[in-house]
C-alpha cells in the first residue's frame, strides 16, 4: 500500500492525532482555554470534513487488525460530527477547574480518537484497547468539574464511573478470552467462521454472553446502569452530553461486531437479550417519571433507550444491527439537543431542574425549539429521527416473532411521553418568575446557536428524509456481517 | 386492492399539505400580528380554494382512490409517499380546509397574544389533517396522525383557559397512549404483505386470529380519538380549555380521524374481527349517544354542554359505521360532516359570548337574546340542527344511521331514543336560557351583536346546515360509491375467511 493511499484511508484518525497533539502542546501554556477551545473546534471541524472525504475508503492495515470500510467510514463522520457539537456546545466550559480547561479540550479529543478507532477495530486486542482509549479519557474528563457546595461530588461519580466501567471491562476480557480459547485467533473475521459449528455450545454462549457485558456497561442497560444517573449528575454539563452521546454509538458498534459472531441465530443469546432489553425499558422509564433533575431524567430514560436499541440485536440480523445503529445515531443527535439547552440554560454549570427551565420560551426561542425538538424526538414521535428509528427497530424485532418484547417497548414508549411531556410543558407552558434571574433573556454565543441548528437539522432531516441514511448504514452493516463469516 | 396508478395531472394533494406548512413558515418571519392575522386568513381561504377543485376532478360514480400520487420514500422499509381520495376522505378534507378559515376568522380578536405562534400552529394542524385524510401509505399516515398532536397541544396549553396545561397534557397522553399499539398493527400488517401501502392491505382475508388481534389495536387507538364511550373523558377537558379555534378544529376535524379510521382501516382490512365485534361496539355507540345526551343536560357551562354533545353525535357515526350497511355508513359520514359544522358552529357562538361576557355559565348568559338578537338567530339554527331538527343537517344523517341500525337491531334503537330525546331537551334548554330566558341581566348592557367579521363566521356554517338539510344529494352522491366499495371489501373479506382461504399470519 502506498503512502498516499494510507493517508487517505487513515485521514480522520490522522487529523485527530494530529490534532491532540496541538492540543498537548497548548495545554503545556498558561490560561490556555480560549485557544484549546479553539484548537478543538477547528481540529473537530477538520476531521468532520476528512470523514466526508474519506467515506469511500477501504483498506485493511495494521497486518488485518484495523479496516477501512463503509461500517467504520460511517461511523467516524458520527463521531467527529458530534464531537464537533459537543466543543461548540461546550463554550467555555466554567463549570471546570480553570487551570484545567486546556487539557480538558484534550481530553475530549482524545475520547473521539478512542471511539474513531473502536469504528475500526476488527482484532480483539485493538478493539479492547481502542475502547479504553476512550473510556480513560471520558474517566478522566468527569472529576475535572469544579467543586461545589450542594453537588453530588464529582469524585464520587467517578469513581463510580472507573469502578463500574473496571468492572465491565473485566467481565468482558473474560468472555473475550473464552472465544479466543475456542477459536485460537483474535481476528474477527476469522473467529465468526471458526465458531459457527460451535454456536451451540455452552462455553460460546457464555463467551458471548460475557464478552457483551462491555456494551451493556457502555450502553446503561440494565443491570449495568448504575452509573449512568449518578454520573450523569455528577459530572459537569458538558461531559455528561459526551458520556450520553457518542460512546453509546461505540457500544453499538462494538456489539454489532460482536453479536454478528452470533449469527444465524442462538437462542440463548436471543432470550437474554430480550430479558435485558425489557428490564433496560422498564426500569428506565419508570424511574425517570420520578426526577426531578434533568440530567438525572436524561440518564434514567438512557437506560430505557438502550434497551429500545437492544431490540434490534434480538433480531439478530442485518436488518436489526442496521436499525440499532440508525436509532443509536438519530440518539446521539437527540440528547445533544438536550445537552446543548441543559449547558446553556445552566447557570455557572450548575445541574438544571426541570423547573429550572420555566419560561424557556421567552429566554430564548431557539434553545426551547431545540429543546422540543430533542425531547419529542426522544418521545419518539414524527416526523423526527426518534420516530423512525423506533419504526426500523420495531421492525426488524416484529419481523423475527418478538411480539411480546414489540409491545412491551411501544408500551413503554407511552409511558415515557409522559416524563418528556413534563418538559416540555415547563417550557412552554411554564412561566418563568417575574423578575428572577429565571427569567432573563439567555444570549448564546455563535458556536452554541450553530449547534442548535445543526442538531435541529439533523433531527428532522434524518427523520423525513432518512433514506440515504438508512441505506448507508444498512450496507455499512452488511461489510461487518460479512466479514464476519 | 391494488394501488391505482398514479394520477399524472397537477398534485393537488400535495399542494393541499404543503402549502398551508409553507405559509406557516412564511407567517412565522413576518413583522406584524396584524399582517400575520391577514396572511394565515388569505393562506387558509387560498388553500380552501383549491380543495374545491378536487371536486372538478373527482369523478364520484367510482369507489377507487383518485388523484393518487405516488413516489418512492423510504424504499428500504418499503414506506412511500402516496397521496390519494375516496369520497369518504374527499369529503373530510373539504371540511378541513373549509374550516380552517373560520378558525382564523374566530380567533381574530380572541386571540390577543402570541399571535403569530398561534397562526403558525393552525396551519400546521391544516397540513397535519389533510395528511391524515389523504395518506395511503401507513407510516405516512401515522406520521401525519402524531404531526398533529403538537400543535394542537400548544394550542390548548399555550392559549387555552385556566385549567390549559392539565388539559392539553391529558389530550396528549390519551392521544398518544392510544396511537402506540396502532404503530404495532402497522407493522404486523406490514410484515404480512410486504409494504406499508394502505390499499394493498384492503381485502386481503387475513387470519382470523391476526385480524382480532390489529383490530383490537385499531379500535383502541380509534376510539380515544373519536373519543368513544367510556374513552372520552379527556374530550371535556380538551374542549373546555382550548380557544375557540382549538375547540372548532377538534370538535370539526379532529373527533373525525377516529371514525376515519374506522372506515378506512377496520371495515376493509379486518372484516372479520369487524363483523364479530360490531355487535359490542353498536352497543357502545348507544351508551355513548344516551350517556352524552344527559351528560349535556347536566352541564351549565356552555361550552362543556357543548362538549358532551359530541360524545352522543360521535356516537351516531360510530353506530351508523358498525351497523356496517350501506344506509348507516352513508349516514355516519353524513354524520361527520353535520357534526363538524354544527358543533364548530355552535363553539363559535359559544366562544363569542364568552369573549362578551367572560363568563359561559348557562344562568349568567340567560337573556342574551334581547341585546344580541343575531346571535340568537343563529343559534337558534344551530340549536335544531344539533337535535337533527327536520330540514337542518343532521336530520338526514341521523336519520339514515337509524334507519341503517333499525334493520340490524331494533331493540338498539329503542334503546337510543331517550339519548335523541336528551339531545332535544338539552339543546332547548340552552337556546332557551341564552336566547329567551331571564329578565334585564345587568352584565348585559353594554353587550353588542355580531359584528361582520362574526356574521361571516357563522354565515357559511349556516348555509351548510340548510343545503345538507334541504338538498343532501349531492353531499351522499360524492361517497356513495366509496362507501360501498368500503362494504363490498369488508364483505369480501369476511367471505374468504368464512370460506377459509386466508392469508396465515
Amino acid at each position: 500500500m502506498s503512502t498516499s493511499e494510507f493517508v487517505m484511508a487513515f485521514l480522520p484518525e490522522l487529523v485527530l492525532l494530529g490534532g491532540a497533539l496541538v492540543l498537548f502542546v497548548i495545554a503545556l501554556g498558561a490560561n490556555a482555554c480560549g485557544r484549546a477551545r479553539a484548537a478543538a473546534v477547528i481540529v473537530g471541524v477538520l476531521a468532520t470534513g476528512a470523514s466526508v472525504v474519506a467515506l469511500r475508503s477501504e483498506a485493511l492495515l495494521f497486518d488485518g487488525a484495523y479496516r477501512v470500510d463503509g461500517f467504520s467510514q460511517w461511523l467516524k463522520l458520527v463521531f467527529t460530527g458530534g464531537a464537533t457539537c459537543v466543543v461548540l456546545m461546550a463554550g467555555r466550559v466554567e463549570d471546570i477547574r480553570k487551570d484545567i480547561r486546556a487539557e480538558y479540550f484534550l481530553f475530549l479529543l482524545l475520547a473521539v480518537v478512542g471511539l474513531v478507532l473502536v469504528a475500526s477495530a476488527v482484532e480483539l486486542v485493538a478493539l479492547v484497547v481502542s475502547l479504553e482509549l476512550s473510556s480513560f479519557a471520558l474517566i478522566l474528563m468527569v472529576p475535572m468539574r469544579r467543586e461545589r457546595e450542594g453537588q453530588r461530588s464529582q469524585m464520587e461519580s467517578a469513581i463510580k464511573y472507573i469502578m463500574f466501567g473496571v468492572a465491565a471491562n473485566g467481565v468482558m476480557l473474560f468472555g473475550l478470552s473464552f472465544l479466543y480459547g475456542l477459536t485460537g485467533t483474535t481476528q474477527l473475521a476469522v473467529m465468526g467462521e471458526r465458531i459457527q459449528p460451535m454456536l451451540g455450545s455452552p462455553l460460546a454462549i457464555t463467551g458471548l454472553l460475557l464478552a457483551f457485558a462491555g456494551v451493556y456497561y457502555k450502553l446503561a442497560v440494565f443491570p449495568f446502569h448504575f452509573w449512568t444517573p449518578d454520573v450523569y449528575q455528577g459530572a459537569s454539563n458538558e461531559t455528561a452530553g459526551l458520556i450520553a452521546s457518542l460512546p453509546k454509538v461505540g457500544a453499538i458498534v462494538v456489539f454489532v461486531r460482536l453479536a454478528s459472531l452470533a449469527m444465524p441465530g442462538s437462542e440463548t443469546v436471543v432470550l437474554v437479550l430480550s430479558v435485558l432489553a425489557g428490564a433496560s425499558m422498564l426500569y428506565g422509564n419508570l424511574l425517570a417519571l420520578g426526577q426531578s433533575d434533568f440530567k438525572r431524567l436524561l440518564g434514567f430514560s438512557g437506560i430505557a433507550h438502550g434497551g429500545y436499541a437492544l431490540l434490534g440485536f434480538v433480531a439478530l440480523d442485518e436488518a436489526g444491527f442496521a436499525a440499532a445503529l440508525y436509532y443509536t445515531t438519530g440518539y446521539v443527535a437527540m440528547v445533544l439537543a438536550c445537552f446543548v439547552v441543559i449547558s446553556r440554560v445552566s447557570r455557572d454549570g450548575v445541574n438544571v431542574a426541570i423547573a429550572d427551565l420555566a419560561g424557556l420560551h421567552r429566554r430564548s426561542r431557539l434553545l426551547a425549539a431545540t429543546l422540543l425538538v430533542g425531547v419529542f424526538a426522544l418521545a419518539g414521535l414524527p416526523p423526527f429521527v426518534g420516530f423512525m428509528g423506533k419504526l426500523s427497530l420495531l421492525t426488524a424485532a416484529l419481523a423475527k416473532g418478538h411480539l411480546v418484547l414489540v409491545v412491551v417497548a411501544v408500551l413503554n414508549a407511552a409511558v415515557a411521553i409522559y416524563y418528556y411531556l413534563r418538559v416540555v410543558k415547563e417550557a412552554f407552558f411554564t412561566n418563568a418568575p417575574e423578575g428572577g434571574a429565571e427569567a432573563e433573556p439567555i444570549r448564546l454565543d455563535v458556536g452554541a446557536r450553530v449547534a442548535c441548528v445543526v442538531l435541529i437539522v439533523a433531527i428532522v432531516a434524518m427523520g423525513v428524509v432518512p433514506s440515504a441514511i438508512i441505506d448507508t448504514i444498512a450496507d455499512s452493516v452488511r461489510w461487518v456481517t460479512l466479514a464476519a463469516r | 386492492m391494488t394501488l391505482p396508478n398514479p394520477h399524472d395531472g397537477f398534485p393537488i394533494l400535495s399542494l393541499l399539505i404543503f402549502a398551508p406548512l409553507a405559509a406557516a413558515a412564511l407567517a412565522a418571519v413576518l413583522p406584524g400580528e396584524r399582517l400575520v392575522r391577514i396572511w394565515a386568513l388569505i393562506s387558509t381561504l387560498s388553500v380552501g380554494a383549491v380543495s374545491l377543485m378536487l371536486l372538478g376532478r373527482f369523478d364520484a360514480a367510482s369507489g377507487e382512490f383518485q388523484l393518487v400520487e405516488h413516489a418512492a420514500w423510504i424504499p428500504r422499509f418499503g414506506i412511500s409517499y402516496t397521496l390519494g381520495v375516496d369520497g369518504i376522505s374527499l369529503l373530510l378534507v373539504l371540511l378541513t380546509t373549509l374550516v380552517m378559515p373560520l378558525c382564523v376568522l374566530c380567533s381574530w380578536r380572541y386571540i390577543a397574544t402570541r399571535v403569530k405562534e398561534f397562526m403558525v400552529c393552525l396551519l400546521i394542524m391544516e397540513a397535519a389533517m389533510v395528511g391524515v385524510f389523504t395518506a395511503l401509505d401507513f407510516v405516512l399516515f401515522f406520521v401525519f396522525w402524531e404531526a398533529m398532536l403538537i400543535p394542537m397541544s400548544l394550542l390548548i396549553g399555550v392559549w387555552g383557559g385556566a385549567r390549559r396545561v392539565y388539559a392539553a397534557v391529558k389530550f396528549f397522553v390519551y392521544t398518544m397512549a392510544g396511537s402506540v399499539l396502532l404503530l404495532v398493527a402497522i407493522i404486523a400488517l406490514r410484515l404480512q404483505v410486504g409494504s406499508f401501502g394502505i390499499p394493498e392491505t384492503m381485502g386481503r382475508g387475513f387470519a382470523p386470529e391476526f385480524q382480532m388481534w390489529v383490530f383490537g389495536a385499531f379500535f383502541l387507538s380509534f376510539a380515544i380519538k373519536v373519543p368513544m364511550f367510556p374513552f372520552h373523558t379527556w374530550l371535556p377537558a380538551a374542549h373546555v380549555e382550548a380557544p375557540t379555534a382549538g375547540s372548532v378544529i377538534l370538535a370539526s376535524v379532529l373527533l373525525k380521524m377516529g371514525t376515519y379510521g374506522f372506515l378506512r382501516f377496520c371495515l376493509p382490512i379486518t372484516p372479520y374481527a369487524t363483523e364479530y365485534f360490531a355487535p359490542a361496539i353498536l352497543w357502545l355507540s348507544v351508551a355513548a349517544i344516551v350517556y352524552g345526551g344527559f351528560a349535556a343536560l347536566a352541564q351549565s357551562d356552555l361550552k362543556k354542554l357543548v362538549a358532551y354533545s359530541s360524545v352522543g353525535h360521535m356516537g351516531f357515526a360510530t353506530l351508523g359505521i358498525f351497523s356496517l350497511t350501506q344506509q348507516g355508513v352513508e349516514g355516519a359520514a353524513l354524520v361527520m360532516i353535520n357534526h363538524g359544522v354544527t358543533t364548530g358552529a355552535l363553539f363559535v357562538a359559544v366562544g363569542i359570548v364568552y369573549e362578551r361576557l367572560h363568563t359561559r355559565d348557562l344562568d349568567e348568559t340567560a337573556g342574551l337574546g334581547k341585546r344580541m338578537p343575531i346571535l340568537a338567530g343563529f343559534l337558534g339554527v344551530f340549536c335544531l340542527s344539533s337535535m337533527a331538527f327536520p330540514g337542518t343537517n343532521s336530520f338526514i344523517g341521523e336519520f339514515l344511521v337509524l334507519a341503517g341500525g333499525f334493520s340490524v337491531s331494533k331493540v338498539l334503537i329503542v334503546v337510543a331514543v331517550p339519548g335523541v330525546v336528551a339531545a332535544a331537551a338539552y339543546n332547548l334548554r340552552m337556546l332557551q336560557r341564552v336566547a329567551y330566558g331571564g329578565t334585564n341581566n345587568p352584565d348585559h348592557g353594554d353587550v353588542r351583536d355580531l359584528g361582520a367579521r362574526e356574521v361571516l363566521t357563522l354565515a357559511p356554517l349556516l348555509v351548510f346546515v340548510f343545503w345538507i338539510g334541504l338538498q343532501p344529494g349531492p353531499f351522499v352522491n360524492i361517497m356513495r360509491a366509496s362507501v360501498a366499495r368500503t362494504l363490498e371489501l369488508a364483505q369480501a373479506g369476511a367471505a374468504q375467511v368464512a370460506q377459509g382461504s386466508v392469508t396465515l399470519p
